[in-house]
């Protein structure tokens, strides 16, 4: 490559076999835009063409090599240096030489394993990417693809309901029931609030969904909390006896699947706070873990075989042979 | 038995509510009134005590209906207590007015009626907000405050 004058250069562009058929996936950012990237599921076979166009034809483009990488890493914002990478694969589409017109290669990553979801946090982020690369000696031409990752589950086998009797001695006592510990994106909560002694003059009553994002590990774990929804449900004070219905609708709010200990990087977390408040504005509140999980939509003809391996691979579905719809047997 | 592409919202079981349940009086009445401000002693030895007066059907306090009368600083002595002995965060009480004692005020100072008025109505408020915390309620100098004709100052600090 010379200096002075023109150097040869070339633009790289990817491009997925499946484009034209593969969902899109809306995924925020981290600056907090939403866009949409091609929706992956685990197992399912990344395969596409690099196109490596050169910008003046005629020229030749001496290169190193031509490869492209399938990445899986978790970045975290205080430790930016440090990418994390937890699936790593790489393909050659040319050994070192020279391109003398734009050519374009095939690739294919069969079967990839994408274990976890992706995440943009307050504090992490977990990404898949295909970056393409022409090598140089001097600088190196890459680009890449930003890919999205849902992990999917199905109807848990075991998913009781959280009861409990709770209050301050002689003054609050209450007895509060959610219909299940374990809810899908989409689901709906319901349950109810019983007073048993009620000897405060209490204004209203709210349930909040908070997500706790918990990074970094042994003295330096860091929660951050984000109050994602507040839902009222009770406007006046109740008497001993009554009972408040609760019905909160999961699907009106932006969540994840609850996430444990991420390559021992990270966990999500979510909570329902129960919260009473007084004519004093003083909250009195009970907070309890639920459990967040990704129903796999509607199986249509035209799903591939993958996504269906995939879709089954989690919680326990014991009947591989049938199709991921939801099971009638195992309503929630 | 539910189709499975509609979500089951169905409320869950509960027990109807006794009728006595629903239509008694509320377990949680309690009321405090701060009134009728006197001035008392003579010369430079005055001071204003008000009436306190409470109502309460909650069984933690001795007296269902109570009144005693207090100053100021009785009122500041149980502020100093509730800080010292329980984990709440005391609300605040109307200022101490330490420039109304100078001398040489073209109004009344202490005993001015706008001001008497005006302290009146932040013990009031005070006394109200302390009283209804289940935290403060547990602790003795609160029921002697409310509820003992005067506080002992010599007390043994402790919980009901």
């Amino acid at each position: 490559m010379s200096f002075f004058g023109f150097g040869q250069s070339a633009d790289i562009d990817i491009v997925l076999n499946d484009a034209e058929t593969r969902k899109k996936a809306e995924h925020k950012t981290e600056d907090g835009r939403k866009d949409k990237y091609f929706l992956f599921y685990d197992g399912e076979t990344v395969s596409g063409k690099v196109n490596v166009t050169l910008k003046y034809p005629g020229k030749r483009l001496e290169h190193n090599g031509i490869k492209i990488e399938f990445v899986g890493q978790i970045e975290l914002y205080y430790d930016r240096g440090n990418h994390h990478e937890f699936v790593s694969l790489v393909k050659d589409l040319a050994r070192p030489g020279e391109l003398t017109q734009s050519q374009t290669f095939d690739f294919e990553f069969t079967h990839v394993e994408k274990p976890y979801e992706s995440y943009t946090g307050q504090n992490v982020k977990l990404r898949y990417f295909l970056r393409a690369t022409v090598s140089r000696r001097l600088n190196d031409i890459s680009k890449e693809l930003e890919i999205v990752v849902h992990t999917l589950s199905s109807y848990p086998e075991l998913n009781s309901s959280i009861k409990m009797e709770v209050g301050i001695e002689d003054c609050l006592h209450i007895e509060f029931e959610y219909n299940k510990s374990k809810y899908h994106l989409k689901d709906v909560i319901v349950g109810k609030i019983y007073f048993l002694l009620v000897r405060i003059k209490i204004k209203h009553m709210e349930i909040d969904i908070i997500k706790r994002e918990t990074t970094g590990t042994g003295p330096n774990v860091y929660h951050e909390n984000d109050t994602i929804a507040k839902y009222e449900i009770m406007d006046g004070a109740p008497v001993r006896g009554e009972s408040i219905p609760i019905r909160l609708f999961l699907a009106g709010y932006e969540m994840t699947p609850s996430m444990r200990d991420i390559n021992k990087k990270y966990s999500v977390r979510y909570y329902l706070n129960l919260v009473l408040i007084d004519e004093e504005e003083r909250r009195y509140f009970k907070q309890q873990e639920i459990t967040l999980w990704r129903k796999g939509d509607i199986v249509r003809k035209s799903m591939s075989h993958q996504a269906i391996m995939a879709s089954q691979r989690f919680e326990g579905s014991s009947h591989p042979e049938k199709t991921p719809t939801q099971s009638q047997e195992e309503d929630g | 038995m539910t189709d499975p592409s509609v979500a089951d919202t169905r409320r869950l079981n509960s027990k109807p509510q006794d009728l006595t349940d629903a239509y008694g009086p509320p377990s949680n009445f309690l009321e405090i009134d701060v009134y009728d401000p006197q001035v008392v002693g003579v010369g430079r030895n005055r001071y204003t005590n008000y009436e306190v007066r409470m109502r309460t059907n909650l069984p933690i306090f001795k007296l269902k209906d109570s009144t005693v009368r207090r100053r100021y600083s009785d009122f500041e002595w149980l502020k100093n207590e509730l800080e010292r002995d329980s984990k709440i965060v005391v609300p605040s009480l109307p200022g101490k007015a330490l420039k109304r004692q100078l001398p040489f005020r073209a109004d009344e100072g202490l005993f001015d009626e706008v001001f008497i008025e005006e302290r009146r109505s932040g013990l009031e408020q005070f006394i109200n907000r302390i009283a209804g915390h289940p935290l403060a309620q547990n602790e003795r100098c609160l029921h002697m405050f409310l509820q003992d004709e005067s506080i002992d100052r010599n007390y043994i600090p402790g919980k009901v």
